[in-house]
């Protein structure tokens, strides 16, 4: 459990330069999510067309593993259908509450494997889930989720 | 097993004049400082971390730790002398009471009360000033008003919206000064305590700025009006010598697990007087007088407030806590809090781009000190200390206005007890720069 298999370049990296970020329209919804334990914060707003996630964007204050999760999902899902944003989140959230132990699919999570680490951090696994719960609810709220 | 009636009448560890509420100094002449020799009390402190070196615990004003002769008070209690309080006809029964009573006549002489039936027993500070709410709260009306601060807990502020939002009552607030003191030349010219103040609420000790509040002055104007004066000294009665009879609060609340105590116990201290007058908070066991059918009458204070089994092993360690910290001295703790924080404050100084929220001078200054670094989050902060051995806290510390009054959405905060030394500081300075070295680079 060294701290450099937590903070993966990758990782810096999105933190530093964070993608999409911003908030941006046209959009459908807006969420504010909040992580109470340690007041990361972040307001996420999604676009859709149709079926398809058109933009994601945002603006949050939080640490760089809540800063860079986020950046990385806005990467992954925008332009792909909704429900495969859908999918990555479960992945995601899988991976986080394996504890280290699911070899994360690089296809389709990309930077998101860079991550895998925080699952042997339990106390900041909320920070790297902040961002995808975020996404995930506004997607609900903007009727993206057939029901 | 001893059945004879010897061992029983055996007990005077505890003073034997508990139940009349009077208190005994709880030790003579206070032993030399030394912090080597303190640190031997605390075995956690003797644990090495995955890093491969000692422990840097710098958190004490989140939890302290515990000296061995606390936790075998405890022990102690569990295993020879366990029974419920104040209920039980029998030898266990007996040496229970006599030890829960006697540690709250410990606690009484360790904060200067005039009798032990001053001290309440809760489960912690935020049930002390919930207490104190709820008691308080029950005559006021529209239009009166409760007097808090930006600086407080949130312990020390949600029970305060409550009542307001119960009472119609209005809450107002002292803010801070951009140096962390609480800004009384505002306060004064806006008229903050007046004749419609009912109830002002302060901490003692700020648990992010380190300030140490006027509260005698602020006591004196507040019961100019009529007010009743409510004090947070979580982050006081640890390491200052706090004296209530001198204070001039009403009522006093703080906890055992911040004062070398156990978890699961809290005290609220009150005057006697005002106590009686004041309704009882949860109903239950042991807070009675008679109930009937048709209504109860309430035991008179403490037991008033103290509805149900208490936290009677807690009791014992926290009578044990106070004991142990009597013996060191407080004036000496106190003295070792200012060196060490004065040593920290010079060598935060040294970090690039740091910045101290509260006073940067250790004058009126307890020892917690917050900080920021530009554009590293204090859960980094605290997560790379954490891989070199360094525990510290990073977030609002339950102090959210604060932080936002400050412009910033967290802060990560150092703190010191006791036992903590000056080498353990320099290892807060090295990780520190190692800090800012590892996210060198971060906008």
């Amino acid at each position: 459990m060294k701290v450099e298999e937590l903070y993966q370049e990758i990782i810096l990296d999105h933190y530093r330069a964070k993608h999409h970020s911003g908030l941006r329209g046209p959009y459908e919804a807006e969420v504010h999510h909040v992580n109470p334990s340690c007041g990361d914060e972040v307001t996420l707003r999604v676009h859709l067309d149709g079926d398809t996630v058109a933009d994601v964007s945002y603006e949050g204050v939080g640490c760089s593993i809540s800063q860079a999760s986020t950046s990385v999902m806005s990467d992954l899902v925008i332009g792909h259908p909704v429900e495969h944003g859908l999918d990555l989140h479960r992945e995601f959230l899988q991976l986080m509450q394996s504890k280290g132990e699911i070899e994360p699919d690089e296809d389709r999570l990309e930077d998101g494997i860079a991550f895998a680490g925080v699952a042997k951090f339990p106390a900041r696994v909320k920070c790297a889930l902040l961002g995808w719960s975020a996404f995930k609810d506004a997607v609900i709220q903007a009727g993206g989720v057939p029901r | 097993m001893s059945s004879d009636v010897e061992s029983a009448q055996q007990l005077p560890e505890y003073p034997e004049t508990v139940s009349k509420g009077q208190v005994e100094p709880l030790a003579d002449e206070p032993i030399p400082f030394d912090v080597e020799i303190i640190r031997g009390d605390f075995p956690i402190l003797e644990r090495t971390t995955p890093a491969g070196g000692p422990l840097v615990y710098l958190d004490s004003a989140n939890t302290s730790q515990k000296p061995r002769v606390v936790v075998e008070a405890m022990e102690d209690h569990y295993l020879n002398h366990n029974a419920n309080v104040a209920r039980a006809m029998h030898l266990l029964g007996a040496e229970a009471t006599e030890a829960f009573e006697g540690a709250r006549a410990r606690v009484a002489t360790f904060v200067g009360a005039a009798q032990s039936e001053e001290v309440i027993f809760t489960k912690n500070a935020s049930e002390a000033l919930n207490l104190c709410a709820h008691t308080l709260g029950a005559a006021l009306k529209p239009g009166d008003e409760i007097v808090i601060s930006v600086m407080e807990h949130h312990s020390n502020i949600v029970p305060w919206q409550l009542l307001a939002q119960r009472s119609g009552a209005t809450l107002r607030w002292f803010d801070v000064t951009e140096d962390g003191r609480l800004d009384l030349d505002a306060a004064a010219a806006e008229g903050l305590i007046n004749e419609r103040t009912k109830i002002v609420s302060l901490t003692y000790v700020s648990n992010v700025l380190g300030t140490v509040n006027p509260i005698t002055q602020i006591a004196a104007a507040a019961h100019a009006v009529g007010a009743v004066v409510v004090v947070d000294a979580s982050q006081a009665v640890p390491q200052l010598a706090v004296d209530v009879r001198t204070l001039g609060a009403d009522l006093v609340a703080f906890t055992g697990h911040k004062m070398v105590g156990p978890t699961g116990i809290g005290v609220l201290w009150g005057r006697y007087d005002l106590l009686a007058e004041l309704p009882p908070f949860l109903g239950g066991g042991e807070m009675i007088e008679v109930v009937k059918m048709t209504g109860s009458t309430y035991a008179p204070p403490p037991h008033r407030f103290e509805a149900g089994t208490p936290p009677i092993a807690q009791a014992v360690g926290l009578g044990a806590a106070v004991q142990y910290l009597s013996e060191i001295g407080m004036d000496a703790i106190a003295a070792h809090e200012a060196e060490i924080t004065a040593y920290a404050l010079k060598g935060l100084a040294t970090v690039d781009g740091l910045r101290v929220i509260g006073p940067n001078e250790p004058v009126d200054r307890g020892g917690a000190i917050s900080f920021t670094l530009p554009e590293i989050h204090p859960h980094d902060i605290s997560q790379l200390l954490d891989s070199r051995g360094v525990a510290v806290r990073g977030g609002h510390h339950c102090a959210r206005p604060l932080h936002e009054r400050f412009g910033i959405q967290s802060s990560t905060r150092a703190s010191f007890y006791l036992y903590t030394t000056r080498a353990e500081v320099d290892a807060l300075i090295d990780g520190l720069e190692y800090t800012v070295r590892f996210f060198g680079g971060a906008r």
